[in-house]
């Protein structure tokens, strides 16, 4: 049997993985044991992505990976090879301008605490991209793997059916 | 966690070679969610990680077939759920992703791996100082004297009551799925219902891959049963948690309203996806009422046998198949 692979070279124990993040390359020299979330806050010093749980549980860490949301602390961050990274330092306007989605948030007070809110506001960006924020039922849904610890989600989902209602007429 | 070697092949068969020449300790890492997930838990230590994660060839899926659905194993949940096909013709599959995990998880979670995740056992997550055999073979269960609210009622053993935790594997039994593998003895294909074993004496051993085996699809028959079916599931809280009970139910019904096919599989109830064949019979050639939902739901449970804090789980057994059978119910008549 021939495949061409080289056995010896076969498993590496660093990786070079190139991939965006926020629209800037980047080339990483990754040990395939790091997390997504630990590359991205540790050695890109991007800490508006927080660690939670760091389980999967929470949603904190919600980052888009090519376009869909992901858990950063569940995703090694080989998965990121060739991928565009989006954390929610990279959604406002490059002028400063926030994302609607941040505006709403700001707008409804959808926060206590801020810990939840990057992973909410990623996850709510997404949400209302795929078509799942049609009604609050949908939102409370599609947006159930993100925890708040403060209770905010009256505002949350406001601020939800805000943006999703601007970028509908938008 | 240890280090280990990493692969990332181009291909299914360079995959499938790249897992023979990593040897025993080597692993198949789709999304990661349970498997990268257990990594850092300690859990899991697989000396090499085959990643088969950005394999094009793996992740496709075809609905349209007039005989089969075929799914890649490394379709993403999230965009199976999302399938119009399978929303319409076999409603309980779409369920039981859409309510399965999170939409982020869903988008990195696979087809094959979901089938594959393991049990959410606090014990067997949390390790020592319990005791645990799924963990430490011969160490003990720590949930036999210990806290087994979420624990298994069907199909334990003195080693192991942990429940299987997924949602998809236990609708894809309800209609007879079969995968697809590939591994270094070449193709075969097998039943779903024969990948997932029961614990008895050696719990570790969880299903009946062979070394180096990788699964390349799922396939289920289409049947017009499909388009009467439900996935019902019972959490603590209304989503993004695993099934307390869970049923996947199908029924076909003759012009008398009578049932002439019926499948029922159960989840959060018992240590692998379960078929509860029985129950099926009770109801061929009845009408769906009330009482027969009930009595189905009574047969699927009549094996179980409860611990210490989970006994709830069978009178919750009972009636989530009978709720499961009631959407089928109306969704085949209609
Ligand atoms: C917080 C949380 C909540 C969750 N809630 C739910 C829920 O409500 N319902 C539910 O059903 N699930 C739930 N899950 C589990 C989730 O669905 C699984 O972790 C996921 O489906 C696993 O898929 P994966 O691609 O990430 O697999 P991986 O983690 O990559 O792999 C899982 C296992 O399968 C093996 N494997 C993967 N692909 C293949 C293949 N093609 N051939 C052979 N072996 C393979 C791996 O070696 C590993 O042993 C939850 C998970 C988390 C973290
Ligand atoms: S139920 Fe199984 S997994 Fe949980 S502690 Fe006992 S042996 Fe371990
Ligand atoms: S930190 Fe990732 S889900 Fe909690
Ligand atoms: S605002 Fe504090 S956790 Fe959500």
């Amino acid at each position: 049997m021939s495949t061409g692979i080289k056995h010896g070279a076969l498993f590496a124990t660093t990786v070079e993985v190139a991939c965006t993040v926020n629209g800037r390359p980047v080339l990483l020299l990754l040990d395939p044991r790091e997390s997504l979330l630990d590359v991205v806050r540790e050695r890109l010093e991007l800490t508006g992505t927080k660690k939670g749980c760091d389980q999967g549980q929470c949603g904190a860490c919600t980052v888009h990976l090519d376009g869909r949301r992901v858990l950063a602390c569940l995703t090694p961050a080989v998965h990121a090879r060739d991928a565009d990274v989006l954390t929610i330092e990279g959604l406002a306007d490059p002028d400063g301008t926030p994302h609607p989605v941040q505006q709403a948030f700001i707008d409804q007070d959808a926060l206590q605490c801020g810990y939840c809110t990057p992973g909410q506001i990623m996850s709510a960006v997404a949400c209302i991209a795929e078509g799942h924020a049609g009604d609050d039922d949908q939102i409370r849904e599609y947006l159930s793997g993100n925890l708040c610890r403060c209770g905010a989600y009256p505002g949350i989902l406001a601020a939800v059916r805000q943006a999703a209602r601007a970028t509908a007429e938008g | 966690m240890r280090p280990f070697g990493y692969a990332a092949p181009a291909s299914l068969a360079e995959a499938v070679e790249a897992l023979a020449a990593g040897g025993p300790g080597t692993r198949v890492l789709a999304g990661g969610t349970t498997l990268y997930d257990l990594m850092k838990l300690g859990v899991e230590r697989p000396t090499a990680v085959v990643d088969i994660h950005h394999l094009a060839e793996l992740s496709g899926f075809d609905t349209t077939g007039r005989d089969e659905l075929v799914l890649g194993a490394g379709a993403r949940l999230a965009d199976l759920a999302e399938d119009p096909v399978l929303r319409r013709d076999c409603p309980a599959l779409a369920e039981s992703l859409a309510k399965a995990a999170s939409q982020q998880l869903r988008n990195s979670a696979t087809a094959g791996g979901s089938l594959l995740q393991r049990t959410r056992c606090g014990y067997f997550r949390g390790g020592p100082p319990y005791p645990c055999n799924k963990r430490r073979p011969g160490s003990g269960c720590a949930a036999r004297d210990g806290t087994d609210r979420g624990h298994a009622v069907l199909g334990t053993s003195e080693s192991c009551v942990a429940a299987y935790p997924g949602d998809w594997a236990v609708a894809l039994l309800a209609f007879d799925a079969r995968l697809d593998l590939l591994g270094p003895g070449g193709p075969r294909t097998i039943p779903l219902s024969a990948l997932h074993r029961e614990p008895g004496d050696t719990p570790q051993h969880e299903h009946t891959l062979a070394d180096g085996e990788l699964i390349v699809r799922i396939r289920v028959p289409v049947t017009a049963t499909g388009r009467g079916s439900a996935f019902h599931k019972i959490r603590d809280r209304e989503s993004f948690a695993f099934a307390l009970a869970s049923a996947a139910v199908a029924v076909r019904l003759g012009r008398r309203g009578t049932v002439q096919d019926c499948r029922i599989a159960l989840g959060g109830l018992a240590t692998r996806p379960w078929r509860a064949h029985e129950a099926e019979r009770t109801l061929l050639g009845e009408e769906l009422t009330e009482r027969s939902a009930l009595l189905a739901g009574e047969t699927a449970l009549a094996g179980a046998r409860p611990g210490t804090h989970n006994g709830f789980k069978v009178a919750l057994g009972i009636r989530t198949v009978a709720d499961a059978l009631r959407t089928a119910g109306r969704r085949a008549a209609s």
